[in-house]
């Protein structure tokens, strides 16, 4: 198992060199130079070649870059054009915001899912089933802000039930925020109030979010238990008079879970991705949302961090997938 | 009761073009069939009818404004002239939805294309010579991969500056790895397969083997993916309109777009935000049925 | 419920001997539908006993419904599509109507299966040893070491080695034979009074057969377990079975104790199995005959005898109505039964 890891784990760097040169040719894409997108296009002619000195723009090629590498690992994105300060600060206050959020949905999305997706399999073509079907078809189909812009309106606006917009309610708050999380501050703070302030700020754009994972997760839950239920292993079990709970539980769920665990690796993409429009939708202040102002306003090195950010982000889920793969199946760990 | 003395038996190792064509025809024969094509086909249908007769169908052009009618808050609803109301600028509505159509559909088509043909060669490339090509094109497939593909289009789209086109090229580019992975793969297991082998054992050279056989029999997944990934063109592209990494134009009436701007107006006039949407749905839903009828129709495994 | 214009003579019932059988067959019947296709009828009437400690060869090819009547007896069938009717009695006790719970307690502790492909019927993420200690945890309440100490006695006695190291290993690690003689220490974990063996070395090559083949009659012969073998190989059955069962098309339609069976067939299917067989003491350059025609070749609406389309002997009575079950000529008498109106000769 540990060599298992070791290998998955050093699959990764090649990925992550790749990614870096992805980034670094990014920005040397943009017409009008780096220098553009480091200083965005209004820039006079002296700063635009104070910062050709300082980046040193006009050494070759493999130089550039390895002063490239050594910024990123230094954690040196560079400043924002739009609000000036460091990129790693502007991301790194952020971030919390994002999680909070984006796990939040997945929670959602694996507790809802996976139940649903168990129970239509089991109880096949009925109206269980059906509705699951229908359900899982129109959340992929629906694109996320416009489902937030829904919720949004019945029952933030219509209805009143949660906050249109925003992370807390500042006055209940009172700035005091040692994690970051806001749902934790609360409880840390011992202000119950605000814990619970935080978490209504949290529901609609996690329940927005948390929609196009839950229907995927659901039709492969309910795609891989319909497969898993009719396999021989099954009927060996059955024929052994093993009760039900144990069948389903040892047998199916167990050998079921493997492709809903990467179908779950997969939809994290798509929740960092979503994150973005969703908190514009509900102008949640996270990395999603800085991202989303910062492509409107061509801020050059917060798009390029932000999305070099949330790809490893993924590329890290991704890797516990592969590991947990490992624990799953036996057949993949000793070869 | 007749019965032949030594029947011959259907062998497993048919022609690959007649397994093609009976491949083909159950495929036909299964989709007619299935609920789930046909109402993906009705949706896709419909939604192409409307993109392409879009200038008959819109009762209104969807740029002319009429101011007279319209107020800060408070914007005529539905009514007998306009099916679907005026939006803040007073323009029809429902003109400009039809108009969406043309506009989604094109960016779909092209960014699919785009996507699909480099794709292709990709993976035709490095399926047919293997070795280092084979390496290089799957971990630059790989690493495109690693960024969630929405988020690769806004850092493409933004590089390209806004306009239509690089929306087209940002999705266009993020299908890439995908069609180049399943074209290679099916190659790769079709290369394998037995009348491959006995096709070259019998002196055809690999290359035409491979043009003439393991490529066209490696279609039937890039079939099914082009049309998924032309759901999810549609909503990408109506992400990164939302973003405003479409048209600078604000009189085109793309669909995402719209629906970024009624966010303004959401308390007061919440039906403008649910035609866009609802049009997204629709045509999305209408891609994304035809494509899982087309994969469970074209899948050798479910053939009787 | 007999189909209009069967005669309406009863068959025999093969196997009767004295005493109550162990199981107990009665016009079993299945069908198969679903939706858009006719229905097929996998087992049509099949009756049969199984004494106490005996062994019983069930012979069909595929079609024929032999692994359908015994996945039915022990209602592992599944419900959607499936219409099962007859009665299935187990020591007295009517299997088909038994409510699950206590069907769920009989299956694995008092009847017990090994089926064709060990590969597909181990599960794949559990170790082989945890697939035998659940099944003692379940019917004898053993846990723990015990559980784990049982369990190794049990792969010794199957002739696997090194058992105690084996109990960690997975299915995956394991050749075929090896993961038959596990599905083998699976079935016999709970000291079964009736073990089902579905094609259970058909999956395998020939020399690992054999052994398997030995390994059953090792365990099962002259103990208190009866065995049920099924498989399409004659071969098979004549060095095992005191009783044969030859199925076709969802009927039996020979029943004979070996040596009757193999000395004097009657049945056209059967002495055609037997002569599509290559002898050793068959001299050389004698053409092989296969029975003509395939078992599709059976047309589901017709009311006589469904071999006669393959039928070399069929006669005008044989498309009338389908033949009864009835005592075959020869000394074994009412042990011999055979379901046709034109019996091969004897000695032809």
């Amino acid at each position: 198992m540990l060599r298992f890891a070791a290998r998955r784990v050093l699959l990764l760097v090649p990925i992550l060199i790749g990614l870096s040169i992805l980034v670094f040719l990014f920005v040397r894409a943009l017409p009008g130079g780096p220098e553009t997108a480091l200083l965005g296009e209004n820039a006079t002619p002296e700063r635009v070649a104070q910062v050709r000195e300082l980046y040193g723009l006009d050494r070759p090629v493999y130089e550039q870059y390895l002063s490239y590498v050594q910024s990123v690992l230094s954690l040196d994105f560079g400043t924002s054009i739009t609000t000036r300060q460091p990129v790693v600060e502007e991301i790194a206050r952020r971030f919390p915001g994002t999680v909070e959020l984006t796990v939040t949905a997945m929670l959602i999305a694996v507790a809802v899912g996976i139940p649903l997706g168990f129970v239509a399999a089991r109880r096949y073509g009925s109206w269980v089933d059906n509705l699951s079907t229908a359900g899982s078809l129109l959340g992929i189909a629906i694109p996320v802000f416009a489902l937030g812009y829904l919720l949004k309106y019945v029952f933030a606006l219509k209805l009143g039930w949660f906050p249109t917009q925003g992370r807390e309610d500042s006055l209940m708050f009172r700035n005091e925020h040692p994690t970051g999380f806001y749902v934790l501050d609360g409880i840390v703070t011992g202000n119950p109030e605000a814990a619970v302030d935080a978490l209504r700020h949290l529901i609609l754009p996690a329940l927005a979010l948390a929609t196009i994972p839950l229907a995927f997760i659901t039709r492969i839950t309910r795609a891989s238990v319909l497969e898993v239920a009719g396999e021989d292993y099954v009927r060996t079990a059955e024929a052994k008079g093993m009760t039900r709970p144990v069948i389903t539980r040892r047998h199916i769920l167990r050998n079921a879970m493997l492709p809903i665990v990467t179908v779950v690796g997969l939809q994290t993409g798509l929740l960092l991705s979503g994150a973005v429009l969703t908190e514009t939708v509900f102008a949640f202040d996270g990395i999603g949302r800085f991202l989303a102002q910062a492509v409107f306003a061509r801020d050059f090195p917060v798009i390029q961090a932000g999305i070099l950010f949330l790809a490893v982000i993924f590329v890290l889920v991704n890797l516990l997938v592969d590991l947990s793969y490992g624990l799953l199946d036996p057949r993949v760990r000793t070869r | 009761m007749s019965l032949s003395g030594a029947e011959a038996q259907e062998t497993e190792l048919s022609q690959p073009e007649e397994a093609r064509g009976g491949l083909l025809r159950d495929a036909f024969r299964r989709l007619r069939r299935s609920p789930q094509a046909i109402v993906g086909a009705t949706l896709v249908l419909l939604f192409v009818f409307v993109a392409i007769f879009a200038p008959v169908l819109a009762p209104y052009s969807p740029t002319a404004q009429d101011l007279s009618q319209v107020r800060p808050g408070n914007f005529p609803g539905p009514s007998a002239e306009h099916l679907l109301g005026l939006d803040q600028l007073g323009r029809d509505e429902l003109s400009r939805i039809i108009f969406g159509a043309r506009y989604s559909l094109i960016i779909g088509v092209v960014s699919v294309t785009i996507g699909a043909t480099v794709g292709m060669a990709l993976g035709l490339l490095a399926g047919a010579f293997g070795g280092w090509v084979d390496s290089l094109v799957m971990r630059g497939a790989d690493i495109m991969l690693a960024v969630p593909s929405l988020l690769l289009a806004i850092g493409i789209a933004a590089l390209l500056g806004r306009s239509i086109t690089s929306v087209m090229i940002a999705i266009g580019v993020v299908n890439i790895p995908v069609f180049a992975r399943l074209l290679r793969g099916a190659m790769l297991s079709q290369r394998e397969s037995d009348y491959a082998l006995a096709s070259r054992s019998l002196g055809v050279t690999k290359g035409r083997v491979v043009l003439k056989h393991v490529f066209p029999n490696s279609l039937a997944p890039v079939i099914v993916q082009a049309t998924l990934a032309l759901a999810t063109a549609i909503t990408e592209a109506a992400g990164l309109a939302f973003l405003g990494l479409g048209s600078p134009d604000p009189s085109i009436p793309e669909w995402g777009r719209m629906l970024a701007e009624t966010n303004a107006y959401l308390a007061s006039e919440p039906l403008l935000a649910l035609w866009p949407g609802l049009a997204i749905v629709i045509s999305v839903l209408g891609f994304y049925l035809l494509g899982e009828a087309l994969r469970e129709a074209l899948d050798p495994k479910l053939r009787r | 419920m007999t189909v209009p214009g069967t005669a309406a003579v009863a068959d025999a019932v093969p196997g009767a001997g004295s005493g109550t059988p162990l199981l107990e067959v009665r016009d079993l019947r299945v069908t198969f539908s679903s939706r858009g296709r006719r229905a097929v009828k996998a087992v049509d009437g099949v009756s049969l006993d199984v004494a106490a400690g005996s062994t019983v060869g069930i012979v069909g090819e595929s079609g024929s419904g032999k692994s359908v009547t015994s996945l039915a007896a022990l209602g592992l069938l599944g419900k959607r599509g499936v219409e099962v009717s007859g009665s299935v009695r187990f020591d007295g006790e009517d299997l088909l109507g038994m409510p699950e719970a206590e069907l769920r307690a009989l299956r694995g502790r008092e009847i017990a299966m090994v089926f064709q492909d060990p590969m597909s019927s181990l599960n794949p993420v559990l170790t082989v040893g945890r697939q035998i200690t659940e099944i003692l945890e379940r019917h004898r309440g053993l846990k723990g070491q015990d559980a784990r100490d049982r369990a190794a006695e049990l792969l010794v006695s199957v002739g696997i080695g090194d058992a105690v190291r084996r109990l960690k290993t997975y299915p995956h690690q394991l050749s075929g034979g090896m993961r038959q003689r596990v599905m083998i220490a699976m079935a016999l974990a709970c000291e079964p009074r009736l073990l089902i063996a579905d094609e259970p070395t058909t999956a395998l090559d020939v020399t690992i057969s054999a052994q398997i083949l030995e390994l059953l009659r090792e365990l099962v012969v002259g103990s208190q377990t009866a065995l049920v073998l099924i498989t399409h190989d004659l071969g098979v059955v004549a060095g095992l079975c005191d009783q044969v069962h030859v199925m076709y098309s969802g009927r039996i339609v020979e029943s004979a104790p070996r040596r009757p069976l193999f000395a004097d067939p009657q049945h056209p299917y059967t002495t055609g199995l037997l002569a599509s067989v290559p002898r050793l003491d068959q001299a050389r350059g004698i053409p092989l005959l296969p029975i003509p025609g395939s078992p599709s070749d059976t047309l589901p609406w017709v009311e006589g005898c469904a071999f006669a389309p393959r039928c070399t002997r069929q006669v005008p009575e044989c498309l009338g109505a389908p033949p009864a079950l009835l005592p075959a000529r020869g000394a074994a008498g009412g042990a011999h039964l055979v379901r046709c109106v034109n019996p091969v000769e004897d000695g032809s």
